[in-house]
């Protein structure tokens, strides 16, 4: 939307500038970014407000890539809209935020490896319908068959091997090592896209400086900390639940492997061992973040959020969210008749949430580190 | 608002100036109303577009850099203003805006460093994290915690003034209009760029093509009342902050990012593709306002700058894109100016670059011989396809023509005397001490300095 033109002798609107990359990004929304972009390049009064606007100020005209790279880069905070001279009802309608999360939602499905199933990016009714419910269901369903049910749903004591009484422990590592290994090698293909799409030749030499302050800026989510007229503070303390809840999680499964694997002791593991601990904090912060997450997602006054991108959000918040809580209750019962069944449960919630994660709202925080990262490079060039 | 209560302040106006006036005088206990007359939306008049004030120090204080003495900053006046300014008034402001980044702190304001782009006001300049309407909002939220009544879409349309007294306000809200009482009245609702008669009235037919950067609710109407009253005016009714801006801008509030900063980089030619002043005749920050005047007085109020390849990248590009073409001929088809015309325009000035060494960040040594009007610096021949070019058009930021005022920032009336119980404080009376001639963040400055002290005396009216 240019600008309008005033009446007289004023020349016509030039024509927009051609774009050099290939990129799928539907059209009507690159010209909105570019728009938006180009006002922010010459109003410049959000420089001091986040990477996005000094990243802007570094290119003259703004291709598909610029604005996946600038979407990426972007926190969703608001503020930039808060104090924006050209938001809406202005004639220009600038509304950063919303455009770049538009971006973003659409440079997730270009960056999407194997291709086909990025269509659930979109498809966030299918996702939840999938990962959350049929996975679970379907799963234990299937343990209580092969099992049998004098095992799956007799008491167990709460002696070692008691799980691989339900499900033999090479089946369990043989299936979720290879979920866990089709996610990663998604997740990377996807992460080398975006590297690959959002570099500008930024030299990367022996000066770390840049890089470790990438490191900071994403450990310490430093561009949520303040700004969010509605709450940035809150969303950054629950962004930081979700994001180390969900490494305690990781570590705790990760020494549980090499406990039974190195150690040869088998799992189920006492309350004070190191699994069950960081499993137990780690599952706490899965439950605190996604909910506090969720509540001011539908909190936040529609204008000021991408509505498309909800289902994305809940999806993934809700796979967190039903993971922890079915791991927790699996710990507190894993002595009654109820263990198998909740076993079922758990391992179906997780091996949904490892086919889902390349497809969901998971990514952003591999894009937007990488973003972070190119940001830092290419401030230092 | 309440009709029925006497108000011990009412505030006409939601810009900086009323805002700081309306805290000021909230925290001194006075009971306010603040009436905005544009909706919540866009509200803070032309404060909106800003983006710093201008202070004094004497060190290196955040976010400024150096310093800047109070004498620097009087000369810096009196070299724009031509010496039209009221010396007493404008040193009041300048010593003032040593305490107001304190001040507006408290009152939620952030800093940054300048902008880029803006380095060379570092040391002069403090400029608000966001923007003006960052500041804007931070003080409509001191605003409401401090107990400032705030009206949106009220417009103040007359006032009541008896023997020199104000008594009430004719506010104009849902389609009705009522008169609101109060005990002291602050002024503080900006200029009259945005009224298009009033402008034509001052500069003719040329006013049509005259575009308004910024709020399209300065109409001038609690000045017109005023002057209506019998308040003494200071200035002239031409006289303006006016830029060249794109031509392509919209009629209104198009503000900042209309700007185009490119002069220096090439030439500028009127509707006849004839050039009509030095491009290169100082550095930019110290040349950009007086275009606006200098594009207004060319037939059709319009021109266009005139760039090629060579100058992409060196100033902060406008929204719009420029116009291109593979050649010049190729340009002047686009601009709708005679090919020949531009062409022989292009050609004479071409042949009359001497040889220099270009630096676009200093008064460098490249310039024109035998050319008038000549190109003093940053003459470079225009070869390097593709040929560029900006229309342009008078952009008027604000009017000049104001209440005077006095120390106390009391209206004065024509016979001389203060008025009792009437302030103004902001671009209504800026015109006191801008006579002429601009400066960057001085109006910031005045708005904030005027607006405290406006506040601080009609409360202090009001109260006893």
């Amino acid at each position: 939307m240019p600008a309008t033109s005033s009446d007289g002798a004023a020349p016509q609107t030039p024509k927009p500038a051609p774009t050099p990359d290939p990129g799928r990004l539907p059209l009507p929304l690159v010209e909105e970014g570019r728009h938006a972009a180009r006002i922010c390049n010459a109003c410049r009064y959000c420089e001091g407000l986040c990477p996005v606007f000094p990243a802007i100020e570094r290119r003259l005209d703004f291709g598909e890539r610029d604005l996946r790279y600038l979407a990426n880069l972007c926190h969703d905070c608001g503020e930039c809209l808060d104090v924006c001279q050209y938001a809406p009802p202005h004639a220009f309608g600038v509304d950063l935020p919303r455009t770049l999360a538009a971006l973003r939602r659409a440079s997730y499905r270009t960056y999407a490896w194997p291709a086909a199933p990025g269509g659930l990016f979109e498809r966030s009714g299918l996702s939840l319908l999938l990962g959350a419910a049929a996975a679970p269901l379907l799963f234990a369903l299937a343990l209580g068959l092969a099992a049998g049910g004098d095992v799956f749903l007799a008491p167990h004591g709460d002696e070692q091997g008691a799980f691989y009484q339900v499900m033999p422990h090479t089946a369990m590592v043989g299936l979720f090592g290879a979920l866990a290994a089709f996610a990663a090698a998604a997740l990377l293909v996807g992460l080398r896209r975006c590297w690959r799409d959002f570099g500008r030749g930024a030299g990367t030499g022996p000066d770390s400086a840049p890089l470790r302050q990438a490191v900071r800026d994403i450990v310490t989510l430093r561009h949520l900390a303040d700004g969010d007229p509605d709450g940035g503070a809150f969303r950054r303390w629950w962004h930081h639940c979700t994001f180390y809840g969900f490494l305690l999680c990781f570590a705790s499964t990760s020494v549980a492997a090499f406990y039974h694997n190195v150690m040869g002791w088998p799992a189920p593991y006492p309350l004070s061992s190191v699994p069950v601990l960081l499993g137990s904090i780690g599952g706490a912060g899965l439950l605190v973040g996604p909910a506090g997450l969720l509540w001011m997602k539908l909190r936040r006054p529609p204008e000021r959020q991408d509505r498309a991108q909800l289902g994305m959000d809940l999806v993934l918040l809700v796979l967190l969210f039903e993971t922890s809580l079915t791991g927790l209750l699996l710990l507190a019962a894993r002595e009654t008749a109820a263990m198998g069944v909740l076993l079922g449960v758990h391992l179906g919630a997780v091996a949904g949430l490892f086919l889902l994660l390349p497809y969901g709202k998971f990514v952003h925080g591999l894009y937007r580190a990488c973003a972070l990262v190119r940001c830092a490079l290419e401030a230092r060039s | 608002m309440d009709p029925g209560r006497t108000y011990d302040v009412l505030v006409a106006g939601g810009g900086n100036a009323a805002l700081c006036a309306a805290l000021t005088a909230r925290s001194a206990g006075a009971s306010v109303l603040l009436l905005e007359s544009a909706p919540r939306h866009f509200r803070g008049g032309n404060s909106r577009h800003t983006r710093n004030l201008r202070c004094m120090h004497d060190g290196p204080a955040h976010p400024l850099t150096g310093s800047y003495r109070a004498a620097e900053y009087w000369q810096d006046l009196l070299d724009v203003t031509g010496g039209q300014t009221n010396e007493t008034l404008a040193r009041l402001v300048i010593a003032g805006t040593a305490g107001c980044r304190e001040w507006m702190t408290a009152h939620g304001v952030r800093f940054q460093p300048s902008l880029g782009g803006a380095l060379h006001l570092s040391h002069t300049n403090a400029f608000f994290l966001g923007g003006g309407k960052a500041l804007i909002n931070a003080y409509y939220r001191a605003a409401a915690r401090l107990g400032v009544e705030v009206e949106y879409d009220a417009e103040v349309r007359d006032l009541d003034i008896e023997d020199g007294r104000f008594r009430s306000a004719s506010v104009a809200r849902d389609g009705r209009v009522e008169a609101v009482r109060a005990r002291a009245f602050v002024a503080a609702s900006g200029g009259f760029q945005a009224n298009l008669d009033w402008l034509r009235a001052a500069w003719g037919a040329a006013a049509d093509n005259f575009l308004i950067r910024g709020t399209p609710y300065d109409t001038g109407r609690v000045l017109r009342a005023l002057m209506d009253r019998g308040a003494r005016t200071t200035g002239d009714p031409t006289q303006c902050h006016a830029v060249a801006i794109d031509g392509r801008a919209p009629r209104f509030d198009g503000g900042i990012v209309t700007r185009v900063d490119c002069i220096p980089l090439g030439i500028v030619v009127n509707a006849r593709a004839e050039r009509f002043h030095d491009e290169g005749e100082d550095l930019w920050p110290k040349r950009y306002a007086i275009w606006g005047r200098l594009v207004a007085r060319q037939p059709g109020q319009t021109a266009f700058v005139i760039f090629d390849a060579r100058a992409r990248g060196l100033f902060i590009p406008p929204m719009l894109p420029p116009v291109e073409a593979p050649s010049v001929r190729a340009l002047a088809g686009e601009l709708g100016l005679a090919p020949d015309a531009l062409e022989r325009t292009v050609a004479a000035y071409n042949d009359a670059v001497r040889p220099g060494a270009f630096d676009h960040t200093a008064l460098d040594t490249c310039s024109t011989a035998g050319l008038t009007p000549p190109k003093s610096h940053w003459a470079r021949r225009l070869d390097h396809p593709p040929f560029c070019a900006y229309p342009l058009r008078p952009g008027i930021t604000f009017t000049y023509l104001g209440v005077a005022v006095d120390e106390q920032a009391r209206i004065i009336w024509r016979d001389g005397r203060p008025a009792d119980n009437l302030f103004a404080a902001g671009e209504i009376m800026a015109g006191n001490i801008l006579g002429q001639g601009y400066l960057a963040g001085l109006g910031m400055s005045i708005g904030t300095v005027f607006g405290r002290r406006a506040g601080e005396e009609a409360a202090r009216r009001a109260r006893n």
